[in-house]
């Protein structure tokens, strides 16, 4: 009997042996995702839901953004900028090769910025190439770009999900077919379900340690936490409960991350609209809304507010929350100036995200304080896009500005806030035309303090990113300066 | 019966077509582009017009009902807008995970209903029977998502017998196929065993009540022999109905269980499709499931013959 025992043992040691060894060489990650990308192209869609999967795995642009928001060389290994600003020439990586075992070289960067720039291009960010002049070749590796006018964000404006490089043969079919010059290729988008990628073996540059990984798509928040609590899925980058967060920090197994996002949320007015055309107004509301209420009731406190129209981790900030702190006897005395004493009607239009839906709720809430009654309206994202943003038939809503970079949304001609200042429409042309950082600091810096003080919009947080993963999951991004899931250095530890 | 048949297929046709004039009609009322949503708020007012281009969004609305129209009729439902592939390849991939589902779902549901309502209705009036029916109210009014996630904890996430959600194809074997429905199966199934359940019983308990059921035991057949042989068949039309409309709900309905388990059905494709303003596969899907009720009733009418030969040789 003892012996039967002992070979047990010993068996069942053994078993737990090659157990753990093929656990250290653990290969494979699953990924949930909220949101399934319409297709997978990032040259002819904005949603995030695209870059989330094949920016940096499958798609590779001029340069490249990384994880702290610089910018790095990618396809280009180096370039050199002319005296005025105005010519880059680019030197380009050797031995490249698509997924689909065609050449990259110079020809190829000169279709796809020349395609996105092209009258009947259908590029979701069309304004990043419009200082473009002209692309010439010089040779295989050589490309030469003119730029119109001097403009200081082009490098990073070509890291960008929407200016990677695509090949002529494979443009039209990338939708379905995803052609890059990336580490990973797409195996199989089972719609609806999941898409695989995998390791690219003829990769140019530094090999992934992943061999394989699959994006889940579970849109529920209640499904996500089960999916991560049964071990399907072992990372969700971008967590959508928030209420579930502490229940994984307090489990050993997860490692949850909050980090930040280019995410400014706002709650924009409409600056041409009575009584919204009037700054004490708009003061009146912005001094209403108590932010730690807000963050704490929206976000489970896990957001950071922001007096300005720029993120917090960017070396240029200022901190301008105390110039819209909140005051509600303040507020009244702004709106009886403003001649509206007893406060007046209104309506908010809320987008579906949690955060607006939720946040709209406390700041109706609030405004109601100060004698401004909110009529809540619900709206889809192809309603909103269609009545708030191109119809400008709104009076407030929330809503949340994820491009990276996009300060000078304040100063676009005919944009859905309805703000109109010369004075800041010619700090954002500034800073477009410098590329010396210390200017640029000081530019951004005046910008800020302009839109404080004009509150085109009521400036409220800015949106955390909750990455919840498998504690032995190494080399997820913290933060999300673009929308991006980059495999290239995850690894599971040994 | 043939007389009947065709032109039951008649008025089959008749209602797909005004069903493809409202659906047409009502999604073209409802605000939203589909070729702004793709690009975004970056996007230029040029870039947009090439897209609605593309997408044929540009055609008028005439031309572009009979365009379609015209390619149902050859079996094309047009290309999706947002995902651009054929409709009907999106359809069929869902379909192959929508289908199983329903269909396990309802056999779970009749061979848990019909012996639970026997059973009760036989004991009527006992302690028995009002248990067993207060245990079918209880599952009539358990909301299936809450009921979903409580399998999920129990056997997903403290057992780990089966997985959380999510479906990995019939591709990966019939069995992981099969492996992944079972708990969504039985989200769905047992709220419709418990409905299925009482309109049995009830059922029964009228037809128990009818004047021949009495002619029957006069003539010496046993409890158990009436109620088999006379009660249930005649009880099984309206059991016929209710099968017939619960079909047609697990078919798309289940867009909550779907989510819930995060499973590739047809009740998400809509769903999606109708925020991406992706019409066209709205469309197709809305005519489908249009198709799939009409026929369902047809068989539901037909198999009323079978079960009651009184029906035979009417019509």
């Amino acid at each position: 009997m003892n012996r039967v025992w002992k070979s047990a043992l010993a068996a069942s040691a053994l078993v737990l042996l090659s157990a753990t060894a093929s656990f250290a060489a653990k290969t494979d990650l699953v990924l949930g995702v909220v949101l399934e990308p319409p297709h997978l192209d990032p040259t002819a869609g904005a949603a995030t839901a695209i870059g989330e999967i094949v920016y940096a795995n499958v798609f590779e642009g001029l340069t490249r953004i990384n994880a702290k928001g610089e910018v790095l060389p990618a396809l280009a290994e180096s370039w050199t900028i002319s005296e005025d600003g105005k010519l880059y020439t680019f030197k380009l990586h050797k031995d490249v090769k698509f997924h689909d075992g065609t050449a990259f070289d110079a020809q190829d960067v000169k279709f796809s910025l020349d395609r996105a720039r092209d009258e009947k291009s259908t590029n979701p960010q069309k304004p990043l190439f419009a200082s473009i002049d002209t692309v010439e070749i010089v040779d295989p590796l050589t490309v030469k770009v003119t730029l119109k006018q001097p403009n200081g964000d082009f490098l990073y404006n070509m890291g960008w999900a929407a200016a990677v490089i695509v090949a002529p043969e494979s443009a039209d079919t990338n939708k379905e077919k995803p052609v890059g010059t990336g580490p990973f290729k797409v195996d199989n988008w089972a719609k609806g379900s999941q898409i695989v990628i995998s390791k690219n073996p003829a990769y140019w540059g530094t090999p992934v340690a992943l061999d394989k990984a699959t994006f889940r798509i579970i849109p529920d928040p209640a499904a996500a936490t089960a999916a991560l609590l049964a071990g399907d899925v072992q990372a969700f980058p971008v967590f959508p409960s928030y209420e579930a967060v502490p229940q994984f920090q307090a489990d050993p197994r997860f490692k949850v991350v909050i980090g930040t996002t280019e995410g400014e949320t706002v709650l924009g007015m409409n600056n041409k609209k009575p009584p919204f055309d009037n700054l004490k107004v708009r003061q009146a509301i912005a001094h209403a809304i108590d932010r730690k209420t807000l963050i704490d009731g929206a976000l489970f406190g896990l957001g950071t507010p922001i007096g300005s129209f720029f993120p917090p981790h960017h070396p240029a900030y200022i901190d301008l929350t105390g110039e819209s702190a909140y005051d509600p006897a303040l507020s009244k005395k702004l709106l009886a100036e403003a001649g509206h004493p007893d406060g007046f009607k209104t309506t908010l239009k809320l987008p579906p995200p949690v955060y607006a839906r939720r946040g709209g709720e406390i700041i109706a809430a609030e405004l109601r304080e100060i004698g401004i009654e909110a009529e809540i309206i619900p709206v889809e994202w192809a309603q909103w896009l269609e009545q708030v943003f191109k119809g400008k038939d709104y009076d407030m809503t929330i809503v949340s500005h994820t491009e990276p970079n996009d300060l000078n949304i304040f100063a676009r001609d005919n944009y859905y806030f309805n703000y109109d200042s010369p004075a800041f429409r010619e700090v954002i042309k500034q800073i477009e035309a410098t590329s010396d950082t210390t200017t640029r600091t000081g530019l951004y810096q005046q910008a800020q303090k302009i839109l404080a003080a004009d509150v085109p919009a009521a400036f409220l947080f800015q949106l955390p990113k909750t990455g919840i993963w498998d504690a032995k999951v190494e080399g997820l991004w913290e933060n999300g300066p673009i929308p991006a899931n980059d495999l290239t250095a995850v690894k599971w530890a040994e | 019966m043939l007389n009947y048949v065709s032109k039951r297929i008649l008025i089959g046709i008749l209602t797909l077509l005004a069903a493809s004039i409202v659906v047409f009609i009502v999604l073209e009322i409802v605000p939203g582009d589909p070729a702004r949503l793709m690009l975004g708020m970056n996007a230029t007012e040029d870039a947009v017009q090439a897209l609605q281009q593309q997408m044929g969004l540009d055609q008028p609305l005439l031309i572009r009902y009979f365009s379609w129209i015209g390619g149902l009729l050859v079996g094309d439902f047009g290309k999706s807008y947002t995902y651009s592939v054929p409709v009907l390849n999106l359809i069929t991939e869902r379909i192959a995970v929508s289908l199983p589902l329903a269909l396990i779902s309802l056999f779970l549901s009749t061979i848990i209903a019909i012996p639970v309502g026997l059973f009760s209705a036989s004991r009527r009036g006992t302690m028995t029977d009002s248990g067993t029916m207060a245990i079918a109210q209880v599952g009539v009014a358990i909301p299936n998502f809450w009921f979903a996630l409580l399998l999920v904890y129990v056997f997903a996430v403290s057992l780990r017998l089966v997985p959380a959600g999510g479906f990995p194809g019939w591709n990966a074997g019939v069995w992981a196929g099969l492996k992944s429905l079972i708990l969504p199966s039985i989200a769905l199934g047992l709220p419709q065993a418990a409905i299925l359940a009482r309109v049995t019983r009830s059922a029964l308990l009228d037809v128990l009540g009818e004047d021949y059921i009495r002619t029957a035991r006069a003539k010496g057949l046993t409890r158990r022999k009436v109620l088999y042989r006379h009660a249930l068949r005649n009880a099984l039309i309206p059991v016929l109905t209710i099968l017939g409309l619960q079909f047609a709900f697990l078919l798309a309905g289940t867009i909550i269980i779907e989510n819930v388990f995060y499973l590739p059905g047809l009740g998400r494709l809509v769903f999606q499709a109708i925020t991406q303003r992706d019409l066209i596969v709205v469309e197709g899907v809305v005519m489908l499931l249009v198709a799939t009720v009409i026929l369902v009733n047809l068989l539901v009418d037909l198999s009323y013959a079978l079960v009651d030969p009184r029906l035979r040789g009417r019509s």
